[in-house]
Formats: structure tokens, C-alpha cells, sequence
């Protein structure tokens, strides 16, 4: 192997290795509906959400991968560790339903 | 004919409230009692629930009654008192908690299970009659749009119970 084939390979062995940058993406609550109703996200990402309501809400994935309270006027996240598309609702008001479509 | 149609009407009010009756367009201050009532009942049924039942599915049903519906009505008594407006008494308020009271009654005499599963069967009923309400009667009376749109987010809440109820039903069978 050239020294210049080694760089190369070291490169793209490292490029695998650096995660991209994980991102945090924000879904509001208000007057009971999550909006944007349905985000894109790659796993490692955070979701946040951000409760404007004065009513307790949750976030629970319909598949129990996770599930977050979210008081009033205040917010809860969690981190995306499985790809796949995941449906939530919340479980005091299931008529409020949302969707993340995670990325590997 | 008329044994009919006294059946029909009994039928009626078994039903879905006699006290929602059709024709009259209630005024502000008349659906904001309304409102504040039907409100009102449903945390007493749950302070009850609260009192009496063990199960923790249905315990947690009933704070989240209470906890709601007393920030809905934290938010109706500052709108009427923003807005100038006395809630006024009225003939469907008053049929609401007279039924209330006789619910109350016959679940008083209910424990655990038996109890667990008439509270949440009620409470299915009760948000299906005051959203059926609200829906046809209520929402389009009102005038004022603050008033308006205040029972229209109560609605979304009250049909998120109704939902929620619906699933705690399916679990105490």
C-alpha cells in the first residue's frame, strides 16, 4: 500500500467513525396539537418538546420505545436511539398524535 | 300515540340529556354557566373516583379530570371577569347537576371493580353528551369569539377525555 492509498483508507475509516453532528428538533404543543405533526430525524438526535399549553401532555411512542411527561408551559425531550418511523400520542389526550421518522 | 311519544322522549333523555333541549340558543352568560358547571360535576365525580377506587389506571384518569378541567375553568372564570360577563343559572345547568347528583348517589353504593367500571362508563357518557353539546348547541350560540374559541380548545381537551376514558373502559372490564 502507497502511503497515499493508507491516507485514504484512514480517511474513510474515520469518516465512519465521526457520527454527524446530532441535532435537536423542537415539536411545540399548543391548544393540543404537535406541530410539525411529523419531524425527520437520524438517530442521536434529540426531540424536544415544548409545551405552551397549561395542560400536562406526554409523548408516548405507540411501540413503548419511549415516553416523556411534559408539564404546562414547560418542555421534555428524548434522545432517538432506533431508527424506524415511530408513532406517539399523548396518553391523557390520545386524540393528539404525532410522528418522528428516524434515520440510521 | 301519545304512550309513543312520552316513550320516545324517555327514550331521549335516557339518551343523551334531556337537558341540552333543542330550539332556545342559549346566551353568553347562560353557556359560560353551562360551561363552568359541566366542568364543575365532572370534578366531583372525580374527587369521588379519587375517594373510592384503588385502581391505578382509573386514580390516574380522575387527577387528570380534575387537573384539566379545573384549568379550563380557571381560564372561563378570567374570560367572564375579563369580558364583563356574569355566568347565568339556567334550566340546562341546573338539569346537568341534578343528574350529576343522582349519579353520584348510585356510584356511592359501588365498590372496587363494580365501582372502578360505572365511574368510567359514566365518564364516556357524561364528555359524550357535553361534546355533543358543545358541537351543535353551545360552540355555534356563542357570540363572543373569545368565548367561542375558548369552548372550541375545551372541546378538543373534552374529546381527548372522552378517548381516554374510552381506553381506560376497554382495561376495567
Amino acid at each position: 500500500m502507497t502511503p497515499g492509498r493508507i491516507a485514504i483508507a484512514l480517511m474513510l475509516a474515520g469518516l465512519s467513525f465521526v457520527p454527524a453532528q446530532a441535532e435537536t428538533i423542537q415539536v411545540t404543543i399548543d391548544r393540543l396539537e404537535f406541530a410539525p405533526a411529523e419531524v425527520k430525524a437520524k438517530v442521536g438526535d434529540t426531540i424536544e418538546w415544548v409545551n405552551k399549553d397549561a395542560l400536562v401532555h406526554t409523548a408516548t411512542a405507540t411501540n413503548n420505545d419511549w415516553a416523556v411527561n411534559i408539564a404546562p408551559r414547560q418542555s421534555g425531550s428524548v434522545v432517538l436511539k432506533k431508527p424506524g418511523a415511530v408513532d406517539y400520542f399523548c396518553k391523557f389526550h390520545p386524540n393528539m398524535k404525532g410522528r418522528v421518522v428516524v434515520a440510521p | 300515540m301519545f304512550v309513543r311519544l312520552s316513550a320516545g322522549i324517555a327514550a331521549l333523555c335516557l339518551l343523551s340529556a334531556p337537558v341540552f333541549a333543542q330550539g332556545a340558543k342559549p346566551s353568553d352568560p347562560q353557556i359560560a354557566h353551562i360551561a363552568y358547571t359541566a366542568g364543575q360535576l365532572d370534578i366531583d365525580a372525580a374527587k369521588q373516583a379519587l375517594a373510592k377506587s384503588k385502581n391505578k389506571e382509573v386514580r390516574e384518569f380522575a387527577q387528570e379530570m380534575e387537573r384539566d378541567h379545573a384549568e379550563v375553568n380557571k381560564q372561563a372564570l378570567a374570560l367572564v371577569k375579563k369580558l364583563k360577563v356574569t355566568p347565568e343559572d339556567n334550566d340546562t345547568s341546573r338539569a346537568l347537576t341534578k343528574q350529576a347528583a343522582a349519579k353520584r348517589d348510585e356510584l356511592s353504593k359501588l365498590d372496587g371493580a363494580a365501582f372502578d367500571k360505572a365511574y368510567v362508563a359514566n365518564e364516556v357518557a357524561y364528555h359524550k353528551t357535553v361534546n355533543g353539546a358543545l358541537e351543535t348547541t353551545l360552540i355555534p350560540s356563542a357570540s363572543n369569539g373569545e368565548l367561542k374559541s375558548l369552548l372550541q380548545t375545551g372541546l378538543k381537551i373534552f374529546q381527548g377525555h372522552q378517548q381516554h376514558a374510552e381506553h381506560v373502559a376497554t382495561d376495567v372490564k
